[in-house]
């Protein structure tokens, strides 16, 4: 199988599509297993491991994520939260077909809801993606806030 | 002015041995009246010194509702100041951190000031003459806060003039933080990038209180802690196989009340006091090769023992700190209003260690504290949901009572099971006290 410039762009729309529905499951079937999530403190930050960052989350904090939000006692998800992505079409940065190695570059508007409060937060999101075995995974996942040094309530939800 | 204002015996009378009214959580006049007396009355954490590692560098915050700037000055101490200028008012700094120079240079009018706050210049200068410049307030330059203590990098200010010295205010409680500062075979440590931030639609006291609240943990973080618990167990591990360190740090959430009880709570004169003092949360975190030989090779091996034998969970600097000794964390409680406050965590690296040791408090920090973290999102439900509660118009008294005692004496050291609530009424005690001190006594005596 050869990817092409739209099967990395439908992917990119797609994963999103996952997060607004809450299809967690199929989002976790994604992932490669040694995967990470990463969301910096800091503007251009560098470094995930020996500053803060919001979150740096493997397969196993993930999963431990999802789990809770459909909890008995997860508290503040009594109401549950919902929230929406709209995507720029995403720039296609790295397409190595030989490795099977693709990056993309996606500017989004993230809105999340519960009770009488909303949010926006505009952010970058780059995905490395890896063709395994015939089908595109999500290798890392880095977001960047916009706004990343300001304070925020509870972010609940995956940006 | 309302029922509180300079009312010594109103102020006194929110606060009984066993609850608290509700005004001193969702009164603003209450709030109002903290700022100008409690937080003015007492050593208040501003910064740590490596924010500012060189000559001219400042960091901006505030000190309760008061706006201040943390500087090195060229002397090479460090000043806090506030930010505005004597001029028209307008904020000196805005950035949150940032060199000066030799000199803050104010941007509307370029009124100058040496980093002490001394006034340097000020442009066409001509037109002053004559006029009485040299006795009014603004010719003495960017005002000092009351005092400035450095204590091991930990920089504290009180706003008033007078008051209790820094050594009496804190005493004995400064053990939490030499032992912090001690876990660095070089007796320093550094801050490790900017805070976490974490606005909260609740009151500043909320937050303090819950940080020696042993009885939440096994209920509001079931859904967390637990669930990761659970996981793990389907995973086929039991409770004694090695777990990775996101494992470490949040499966002894889920202790039970037991584990809690026999912790122990400490608590100090002045409103301070430490969970943790058997044993922590923070216990049986793994070893980290090459970490103890270094401290050894610092302190020898009977200090250095003694040093990592001590697993203090959290220790309250009242006001409005806590501080984690064992992960080199610092949570600041900064008061915005009656009803929200901003949270800062800030994590600091031990200077001469091993890199996995920062990397390690990193994570409990995003982990357990950050506005996106698992843990954070259930603790920040209930305080919002008090704040909401607390309106209710059926009760006014929130309960502090658990394991109290008849004739509680605050001004005495004391250790008592990991479940009591005497932390908090300590907390309200020293309340009191700094609230009132300043009051106008003539009309309290009315």
């Amino acid at each position: 199988m050869s990817i092409k410039r739209d099967d990395l762009v439908d992917f990119v729309y797609a994963e999103a599509r996952m997060l607004d529905e809450g299809r967690y499951d199929e989002w976790l079937e994604l992932w490669l297993p040694d995967g990470h999530y990463w969301m910096p403190l800091d503007w251009k930050q560098t470094d995930p491991l020996h500053v803060t960052s919001f979150l740096f989350e493997d397969m196993f904090m993930l999963k431990l994520r999802v789990e809770r939000l459909n909890g008995a006692r997860t508290f503040s998800q009594k109401p549950k939260s919902r929230c929406h992505h709209v995507i720029q079409r995403p720039f296609v940065d790295e397409m190595n077909d030989e490795a099977g190695r693709y990056v993309t570059n996606t500017n989004m508007h993230y809105v999340e809801t519960r009770q009488d409060e909303q949010f926006l937060l505009a952010l970058t999101a780059t995905h490395e993606l890896k063709l395994v075995d015939g089908r595109l995974r999500i290798a890392n996942k880095r977001v960047d806030l916009l706004n990343c040094d300001a304070a925020f309530g509870n972010i609940q939800l995956l940006p | 002015m309302g029922r509180y204002t300079d009312n010594r015996e109103a102020v006194a009378a929110l606060v009984r041995g066993r609850e608290v009214h509700r005004d001193v959580y969702i009164d603003d006049e209450v709030f109002r009246l903290e700022m100008k007396h409690l937080f003015a009355n007492t050593w208040v954490f501003v910064g740590h010194d490596s924010q500012t590692p060189n000559k001219g560098d400042y960091f901006t915050t505030q000190v309760g509702d008061q706006p201040v700037i943390m500087v090195r000055h060229t002397d090479n101490e460090i000043k806090v100041l506030y930010n505005r200028c004597p001029h028209k008012g307008t904020k000196i700094a805005i950035d949150r951190t940032g060199n000066t120079g030799k000199f803050f240079r104010c941007p509307y009018h370029a009124w100058s000031f040496k980093t002490d706050g001394c006034l340097l210049a000020i442009p066409l200068k001509k037109g002053y003459e004559g006029t009485g410049l040299d006795q009014s307030e603004g010719s003495r330059g960017m005002k000092a806060v009351g005092a400035v203590k450095n204590y091991r990098g930990f920089v504290f200010a009180r706003l008033a003039e007078e008051g209790i010295s820094f050594e009496e205010f804190f005493g004995n409680a400064l053990s939490s933080l030499d032992n912090m500062v001690d876990r660095s075979p070089a007796g320093r440590l550094e801050v490790a990038g900017p805070p976490l931030r974490y606005m909260h639609r609740c009151n500043w006291k909320m937050l303090v209180e819950n940080q020696t609240d042993t009885c939440h943990p096994m209920v509001a973080h079931e859904s967390s802690a637990g669930t990761a618990v659970q996981i793990w167990n389907e995973l086929g591990y039991t409770e004694d196989d090695p777990k990775p360190p996101a494992m470490e740090i949040i499966a002894p959430f889920m202790s039970p009340y037991e584990f809690f009880e026999n912790m122990g709570i400490r608590t100090w004169p002045n409103g301070h006091g430490h969970t943790g003092v058997n044993h922590s949360i923070h216990s049986n975190y793994s070893a980290i090769p090459g970490y103890f030989e270094a401290l050894c090779d610092a302190y020898g091996k009977q200090k250095a023992k003694a040093i990592l034998d001590e697993n203090r969970h959290n220790t309250v600097y009242f006001p409005n700190i806590m501080i984690k000794g064992p992960i080199q964390q610092l949570r600041v409680f900064i008061p915005l209003a009656a009803d929200k406050t901003l949270v800062e965590s800030y994590i600091y690296r031990l200077v001469d260690a091993p890199d996995e040791l920062t990397a390690r408090t990193a994570m409990y920090n995003r982990m357990i504290n950050a506005p996106t973290s698992i843990v954070g999102h259930d603790d920040l439900e209930m305080y919002e949901r008090a704040q909401e509660g607390l309106h209710a118009d059926g009760l006014e008294w929130v309960n502090v009572q658990r394991l109290y005692e008849e004739d509680e004496d605050f001004d005495e050291e004391r250790v008592e099971n990991g479940t009591t609530e005497r932390q908090m009424r300590n907390q309200f005690h020293a309340w009191v006290k700094f609230m009132t001190v300043s009051m106008n006594e003539k009309e309290a005596a009315e």
